[in-house]
C-alpha cells in the first residue's frame, strides 16, 4: 500500500493532479491511499514550495505544477 | 553500421520530432502575423460601414489588435513557459540564500520574472523563503516583481503601445521591486509576521521533488504548452474585452476629456490612479487595452503607468492570501512602500515627458 499526499490549497491543477494519481494507480492495480492536504500550514510545513506537491511514503518527489503521466506512473511503480 | 533513424534512442528521436515540429509551426507564425493587417482591412471591407467613420476606425483596431496580440502572446508565453523550465522556487531559494541584501534584492526581482510562480502558491513560497533564512525585504522583492514584471504585461505593451513604453514599464517594474524590497528589509520587520510562520523552519527535504534540472527537451516543451493552453484560456477573454474597450475609447470617448481627467497638469491624478487601482483585479491582459486607448486620447504617461502598476501590482484578493501569513500592520507597510515607489514613478514621468 502505498501512501500518496497530494500538497494543494485547492487550485485547479491540484485537482487535476489528484485525479491523476488515482487514476495511474488503477491502471497500474497499485494498492494507494490518496490523502489530499490543503491546509497551507501543513503545506508549508512538508517543505513544498509551489503546489501541487506530491509525496509517496513520505518523499517529496514534485512541486509545482502538473507532473507528467508517465512520471506519476514512475513514482507508483518503484 | 549505417545510422537512420530508428537507431536513435527513442528520447533523441522525439526530442528532434518536437524540435522540427515546431520550427515549422514558427514558420507558419510568422506568415500568417505579416498579413494580419490585409486581413483586418478585408473584414472591414465586408461589414457595412463606412471605413473612414468611427464605427469603421474603431472596428478595423479590433479586428487587427487581436489577432496580433494574441499571436504575439502565444509565441512568447510559450517560450517563457520552456525558458521557465529551467528555474524552480527550490533553485532561486538555493541562489538567494547567503547574498548580501541589495544584491539579493536585485537577483530576486530578476528572478521572480523567470521563476514558475502562481499566486495559488504565493504563501507556500513565502514561507520556504522566509524559513530558509531569506530575509523578508527579499522575499518581497521576489513577490512583487514576480506578478507585475511578467511576460503578458511586457507583450501587451509591445503589440499596443510599442517597445519603449513596454521597456520603461520593464525597467521601472523592476526598480520598485528592489527598491520597496529593500526598504522593507531596513526596517527589520521580521517580528510582523504571523507567529506561526517564524516557529516553521523548513529543511531542504524538498530538493528531490524538484525536477527543473532533469527534465528532457520534449517535457519543457510540453511546459511550454501547457502554459500556452493555461495562460490563454485565463486572458484570451480579458483581450478581447479589453480591446474592444479600447477600440470604444478610440473612437467615441473626446480627447479634452481625457486630459483635463488625466493628463499632465492634473497633479492630484498619479495618487486617484494608484486608489484607483487598488480594489481593481485584472491581469495584464485585461488593463493594457486600456493603458493604450488613454494614451492615445492625450492621458499622461506617468498616470496610466501609475495606474497600470497599481493594478497588476496591488490588488486586494492578493492581500487577502498574504494576510494568512503577515499580521495586517505588516501589510499596511508592504501597501505603502509599494504605493510611494510607484507614485513616484508616476510623477517623475509626468514631470519629464
Amino acid at each position: 500500500m502505498k501512501d500518496v499526499k497530494v500538497y494543494g490549497p485547492g487550485c485547479k491543477r491540484c485537482q487535476a493532479t489528484e485525479t491523476m494519481v488515482r487514476e495511474v494507480a488503477a491502471e497500474l492495480g497499485v494498492d494507494v491511499r490518496v490523502e489530499k492536504v490543503t491546509d497551507i500550514v501543513a503545506i508549508a510545513k512538508a517543505g513544498v514550495m509551489s503546489t501541487p506537491g506530491v509525496s509517496v511514503d513520505g518523499r517529496l518527489v514534485h512541486s509545482g505544477g502538473l507532473p507528467d503521466r508517465s512520471r506519476v506512473a514512475g513514482w507508483l511503480a518503484a | 553500421m549505417s545510422v537512420t533513424t530508428q537507431d536513435l534512442p527513442s528520447a533523441r528521436r522525439s526530442a528532434l520530432v518536437w524540435t522540427s515540429g515546431i520550427a515549422v509551426a514558427a514558420v507558419l507564425w510568422w506568415v500568417v502575423y505579416h498579413r494580419l493587417s490585409a486581413a483586418a482591412d478585408w473584414i472591414v471591407a465586408q461589414l457595412p460601414v463606412d471605413p473612414a467613420s468611427h464605427t469603421g476606425a474603431a472596428l478595423a483596431f479590433f479586428f487587427y489588435d487581436v489577432p496580433k496580440v494574441m499571436m504575439l502572446l502565444a509565441l512568447i508565453v510559450f517560450a517563457m513557459g520552456v525558458v521557465r523550465s529551467y528555474f524552480s522556487p527550490e533553485k532561486t531559494r538555493a541562489l538567494l540564500s547567503g547574498r548580501r541584501e541589495g544584491v539579493a534584492n536585485t537577483m530576486a526581482a530578476g528572478l521572480g520574472v523567470l521563476t514558475p510562480f502562481c499566486s495559488c502558491s504565493a504563501v507556500s513560497l513565502f514561507i520556504g523563503f522566509v524559513s530558509a533564512g531569506i530575509p523578508l525585504g527579499v522575499t518581497f522583492s521576489f513577490l512583487i516583481a514576480a506578478p507585475m514584471v511578467n511576460e503578458v504585461a511586457l507583450i501587451l505593451l509591445v503589440g499596443l503601445v510599442g517597445w519603449p513604453i513596454a521597456l520603461i514599464y520593464l525597467g521601472f517594474g523592476l526598480a520598485i521591486a528592489i527598491g520597496a524590497g529593500w526598504v522593507i528589509g531596513r526596517m527589520h520587520l521580521e517580528g510582523w509576521l504571523q507567529d506561526w510562520v517564524r516557529e516553521i523552519h523548513s529543511g531542504g527535504n524538498a530538493s528531490g521533488a524538484d525536477d527543473s534540472t532533469s527534465l528532457t527537451l520534449p517535457e519543457r516543451y510540453r511546459k511550454g504548452l501547457d502554459s500556452l493552453r493555461e495562460i490563454f484560456g485565463k486572458v484570451w477573454l480579458w483581450i478581447v474585452l479589453g480591446i474592444a474597450m479600447g477600440a470604444a475609447i478610440h473612437g467615441y470617448v473626446p480627447q479634452s476629456l481625457m486630459e483635463r481627467i488625466m493628463g499632465a497638469d492634473a497633479w492630484w491624478s498619479v495618487p486617484a490612479a494608484v486608489v484607483l487601482g487598488v480594489p481593481m483585479y485584472t491581469n495584464a491582459a485585461g488593463v493594457i487595452p486600456i493603458v493604450e486607448a488613454l494614451l492615445g486620447k492625450g492621458a499622461a504617461l506617468g498616470t496610466v503607468l501609475a495606474f497600470m502598476m497599481s493594478v497588476i501590482a496591488l490588488s486586494l484578493p492578493e492581500m487577502i492570501i498574504l494576510r494568512q501569513v503577515l499580521t495586517l500592520r505588516l501589510i499596511v507597510v508592504f501597501i505603502g512602500v509599494v504605493a510611494s515607489g510607484i507614485l513616484a514613478v508616476g510623477f517623475l514621468f509626468n514631470a519629464l515627458f
